[in-house]
């Protein structure tokens, strides 16, 4: 598929899971794919970095479910920031392992799963709808213990990005982390994955092929596909472009031009234009 | 060797927040607690595990010695095998920190970090803290949104808060935050008029022990030639 193909299986106000972390390791081509699309009202869940920032900067994610917005070498997602400070972004803030404990209850196909992490934290108190469960086995004291029953995020789609994958959607990461890439997939109706490059046959260990053909509907390369976020070891970050991007959102001006120059074409004359 | 400096000191106190913890991970957030977690594991504290900031478990000389993707951070820090050094943009006498924002949540003056791995950090595993610029701006009366939580809210184990002036701790028999020591130069009343609550406060404050000549060295020549640790206290 072409990242456009994938772009337009998605419909307005669907749930959407991005994989990577931060600046790292994400699906760009099909994020950029989408900012060229007419879609709106997207709830996008991520370990968020510039994924979120675009989708935000665009109007296009009205709701973000994470932790965190960061470019990692830049501590805040300039986009997330300003819209939070101008109230134009929803955000449902979880804990880093509560949104872990989320996708994995959704890939499970169940209802919640429960985790300490949340009590007595805020995160119950913006997220209202947040519920506990009493543990139905008695500890030492002879009760239950309490527990955050984290809801399963279930995902209408997912968009991962893979160093390589077969065109069965077989996906094979070479870096250090897999991230949550698989859950996204398996908590998702419809998992798209980008990769650096189709290939007929597999190089590396086995257990670098994360991905199964089981939890995939559609596969597109897109070479450089993850710039400008590290895609270890094809490419590491381009930090020289991330300070850019990062400049350029902190102002409404200087984004129109970074925007016109990089984000209006197609993905390659975004890639033409980054080289 | 010239004299310790401030920042030194504070690697040293930083340090002393993981000693006795055995084989954990330590989790430092920032150059200085960086600092103190590789100068303990080089010193009186050579079981913590150390991590290169991405996916690997990293020895004293810098090889690999294993593999912490993401998920496994997560499960370590359920297991409550890991102790982390956070910073905090607000934190409360009761030891709530908040690095998510400041001001209304639902439309903050400031969008700072989120909440991260604050709330289940602190509800598994020992938590210490590091703030580079102790002041009433940090040290507050009541967060704006509860990230970390404190002792009041089912804390596990908060360990010390290790700032530029002082190390505290939550000695008291309600568990709120009291001076352990103040750094070599400052007075008791630096620490008092920098902090926006009522400190607990000994008849006889410590002053916080000075490096040693072989933790100086470590600093200096090992661990941070460059002394970027200096700048992170401006």
């Amino acid at each position: 598929m072409t990242p456009d193909e994938i772009v337009a299986e998605l419909r307005d106000g669907m749930t959407i899971g991005i994989g990577g972390w931060g600046s790292r390791r994400k699906p760009m081509a099909l994020v950029r794919a989408i900012l060229r699309a007419p879609l709106r009202d997207l709830t996008v869940v991520s370990y968020a970095g510039p994924d979120v920032g675009l989708l935000v900067s665009s109007g296009q994610a009205t709701r973000v479910v994470t932790g965190f917005a960061s470019l990692d070498s830049i501590a805040l997602e300039p986009h997330f920031r300003r819209a939070r400070q101008a109230g134009t972004v929803e955000l449902t803030e979880l804990d880093e392992g509560m949104l872990h404990w989320g996708l994995l209850a959704a890939a499970h196909r169940l209802p919640f799963l429960p985790i300490r992490a949340g009590l007595g934290s805020g995160v119950l108190e913006v997220n209202p709808e947040l519920r506990t469960v009493r543990s139905p086995y008695a500890d030492l004291f002879g009760i239950g213990e309490e527990l955050v029953a984290m809801p399963a995020l279930r995902l209408d789609a997912a968009l991962v990005h893979m160093n390589r994958a077969d065109a069965a959607g077989n996906g094979q990461y070479l870096g250090p982390d897999p991230y949550f890439d698989d859950l996204f997939c398996l908590a998702a109706g419809r998992a798209y994955v980008s990769c650096e490059r189709i290939v007929a046959s597999f190089d590396g260990q086995p257990q670098t092929l994360l991905l199964n053909r089981a939890m995939v509907h559609g596969v597109a390369e897109t070479p450089n596909g993850a710039h400008f976020t590290s895609c270890v070891p094809d490419y590491g970050r381009d930090e020289a472009f991330q300070a850019r991007y990062a400049a350029a959102a902190s102002d409404l001006a200087a984004w129109e031009k970074f925007r016109a120059e990089y984000l209006d074409g197609d993905e390659a004359a975004y890639q033409r234009a980054v080289r | 060797m010239s004299e310790p400096t401030r920042a030194e000191v504070c690697v040293v106190a930083c340090a002393e927040a993981w000693r006795g913890d055995g084989a954990i991970l330590a989790s430092p957030m920032g150059l200085i607690p960086s600092l103190g977690a590789r100068l303990a594991r080089l010193t009186f504290a050579p079981d913590l595990l150390l991590t290169d900031g991405e996916a690997y478990l990293v020895d004293a000389e810098g090889g690999i010695e294993g593999w912490l993707p993401y998920a496994k951070v997560l499960t370590m820090l359920a297991a409550g095998r890991r102790h982390v050094m956070m910073g905090a943009a607000q934190i409360d006498r009761s030891g709530n920190q908040n690095i998510s924002v400041i001001g209304d949540w639902k439309r903050p003056k400031a969008q700072l970090l989120g909440v991260r791995g604050a709330p289940g950090n602190t509800v598994n595993h020992p938590v210490s803290y590091w703030v580079p610029r102790h002041s009433p701006r940090v040290f507050v009366d009541r967060v704006d949104m509860v990230c970390g939580v404190g002792y009041d809210r089912g804390a596990h184990e908060l360990r010390v808060v290790v700032t530029n002036l002082a190390v505290l701790d939550f000695g008291t028999p309600e568990r709120t935050m009291r001076l352990r020591s103040v750094h070599p130069g400052v007075q008791v009343s630096d620490v008092v008029v920098a902090t926006g609550f009522p400190l607990a406060i000994p008849d006889l404050v410590p002053v916080t022990r000075w490096p040693t000549g072989e933790e100086l060295d470590l600093i200096r020549v090992r661990l941070d030639p460059d002394g970027a640790r200096e700048a992170e206290l401006r």
